[in-house]
């Protein structure tokens, strides 16, 4: 089978924002929920998870994208798997060596990043089809919207359900922790209130744009 | 010119009978059970049912405006909702967190389903379960029935500034010197000391639990004067009382000193009110006939399992939130065959 030579996208502010707004791996594309639901009871474990995700994503990225041209067709996916792990034991070794504290709270989902699908999505959709500096951009992006999205839900339900944020007591004493909030029925809430807000958003610039258009049409 | 002839399609005979006057009917049957919840524990029942019904409305109002489907606040099932979430709740349950259940149980057990006739739980528990996860101390947290000027002031706990704890009321409830107050309700004090209170007293609601759960009796005439209008199937509350006392009945008759008696688990905790007013919604529960009896005997079964065995003192909220769930399955399960209909076997195929 012939290959088409993929169209290389040319370096755009665009290329790095998509992975925030647009195309954000949660909140648009939906994809890591494993981690999204459950590291993110607090701001500390959300930002933790989020570098380690991103960091293991630039990474991982940058080589598939170095090695597209070596790599067989047929094996790709095993590949990609090998380069990811290769870094997410480097990702593991790290937090155990800067806080142990934070990796037994982290628990297997550092390990767990290996199968995390926004990578794998990223290798495949992206990675291994562009050159080393867009590469580079998007995976950043990329990965700066899964952080941004961890952070979202994660001060959510730290100030519900522990009245902190980072760990500093936000409302003193006397405070009522949602204790749901810091179980997993509290990710799903606090996710699903998220997606309602940006679906609703987004519906509405959808609504904007329509009117607008039908606008210019009435009047030319 | 004689007079034109009308020919028009079924049904000819109608009946007044629309969805808003059931409802206000609901409410009305209510309505007794909410006079003895202020009567048995005063001014702060009162308040509880005020703040969720207020609560509960103002959600409807607010995913009805937001949705574009018009005023659905006058069909008066969320003024239902709201009073069915207050009469489950302890009395003394801090007015902020009635607030939060209303909310969540009328946001996400009703108008993010579609509203009206589309929810697959019944709102009110869905709050309740809500809170129940959210708040595990406060919504345990009982206080005595018939406390002497329960009608000019309030449970302490009852104006808790939101997001704040709610103030303990064990020195409140020290304050009032009664003599036999444990701050337990009949149901916990059978469940972890096996004192199993008496039945008269459980059956005519003279016993602390949730502001509208006590009287078994009292919800039993208002659930029968529903059934006797026709506004509530019968079925699924005998069918509920059924599954619970039968399941407990042979572990009564192996160890009664142990088990608590069928009587005891009809009357006690929320079984009636559940039984009468909660499973019976007509939204949420399945739609034939014969599956109206599986659900009911599924949630009278469950009940009694979860508080024979289960950690929880009271199983009815989670029975009739799982039956719930369970009630389309129950209702394809339980289809009629359609008239003329011919069951296909294994020659005919």
């Amino acid at each position: 089978m012939a290959e088409l030579p993929n169209p290389q996208e040319n370096l755009s502010l665009d290329t790095f924002l998509r992975g925030i707004w647009t195309e954000n791996p949660v909140f648009a594309m939906l994809l890591g929920m494993c981690p999204v639901l459950a590291v993110t009871n607090s701001t500390m474990n959300a930002i933790a998870m989020g570098l380690a995700t991103t960091f293991v994503l630039v990474c991982s990225s940058l080589l598939i994208s170095l090695l597209r041209n070596w790599i067989p067709k047929q094996v790709r996916i095993a590949s990609y798997i090998i380069i990811i792990a290769t870094f997410v034991t480097i990702v593991d070794y790290g937090i155990q060596a800067i806080s142990l504290e934070l990796y037994a709270a982290l628990g297997a989902f550092i390990q767990l990043i290996v199968v995390n699908c926004v990578i794998l999505g990223r290798a495949e959709a992206y990675a291994s089809k562009q050159r080393l500096h867009t590469t580079l951009v998007n995976s950043l992006g990329m990965g700066a919207g899964f952080t941004i999205a961890l952070l979202a839900l994660g001060t959510v339900r730290e100030i519900l359900g522990s009245g902190s944020i980072l760990g500093v007591a936000l409302f003193g004493e006397g405070f009522q922790p949602w204790v749901v909030m810091i179980l997993p029925p509290g990710g799903f809430f606090v996710l699903g209130a998220w997606l309602l807000l940006f679906n609703w958003l987004r519906l509405r610039k959808e609504r904007r744009v329509m009117e607008q258009s039908g606008v210019a049409a009435n009047a030319g | 010119m004689p007079k034109p002839i009308e020919i028009r399609t079924s049904p000819h005979l109608k009946r007044a009978l629309s969805v808003d006057r059931i409802m206000r009917n609901v409410v009305f049957a209510l309505l007794p059970i909410c006079a003895f919840a202020v009567f048995q524990f005063g001014l702060s029942a009162l308040l509880l049912i005020l703040t969720t019904t207020g609560a509960a409305i103002a959600t409807e109002w607010f995913f009805a405006r937001a949705s574009g489907r018009g005023n659905t606040v006058s069909d008066w099932s969320v003024v239902i909702t709201g009073i069915l979430l207050a009469l489950t709740l302890p009395p003394g349950f801090p007015l902020w967190m009635a607030a939060v259940a209303a909310f969540v149980g009328v946001a996400l057990g009703k108008a993010l389903f579609g509203g009206l006739g589309y929810n697959v739980m019944n709102p009110a528990l869905v709050g309740r379960a809500f809170v129940q996860a959210a708040f595990p101390v406060a919504i345990t947290t009982w206080t005595p029935a018939f406390a002497p000027g329960r009608f000019t002031e309030v449970i302490p706990s009852t104006f808790t500034l939101p997001f704040m704890q709610p103030i303990p009321v064990s020195e409140w409830v020290a304050g009032l010197q009664l003599d036999a107050w444990t701050g337990a309700t009949p149901l916990a004090m059978q469940k972890f000391q096996q004192i199993e209170p008496s039945v008269t007293d459980v059956f005519t609601g003279m016993i602390a639990g949730s502001a509208g759960e006590t009287s078994a009796l009292l919800i039993l005439v208002c659930g029968l004067w529903l059934a006797f209008k026709r506004m509530l199937d019968w079925r699924i509350p005998v069918a509920v009382m059924a599954g619970a006392a039968l399941t407990a009945l042979p572990f009564w008759l192996l160890d009664s000193s142990l088990y608590p008696s069928p009587w005891f688990v009809l009357f006690s905790g929320g079984l009636m009110l559940g039984a009468w007013f909660m499973a019976s919604d007509m939204v949420a529960s399945p739609v034939t006939t014969s599956g109206v009896v599986i659900y009911g005997l599924f949630i009278g079964i469950l009940t009694v399992v979860i508080r024979l065995f289960g950690g929880l003192v009271e199983g009815v909220m989670y029975a009739i939130l799982l039956a719930n769930a369970a009630g389309p399955l129950i209702s394809s399960w339980t289809q009629p065959r359609v008239y003329g209909a011919v069951k296909k076997t294994r020659e005919t195929e």
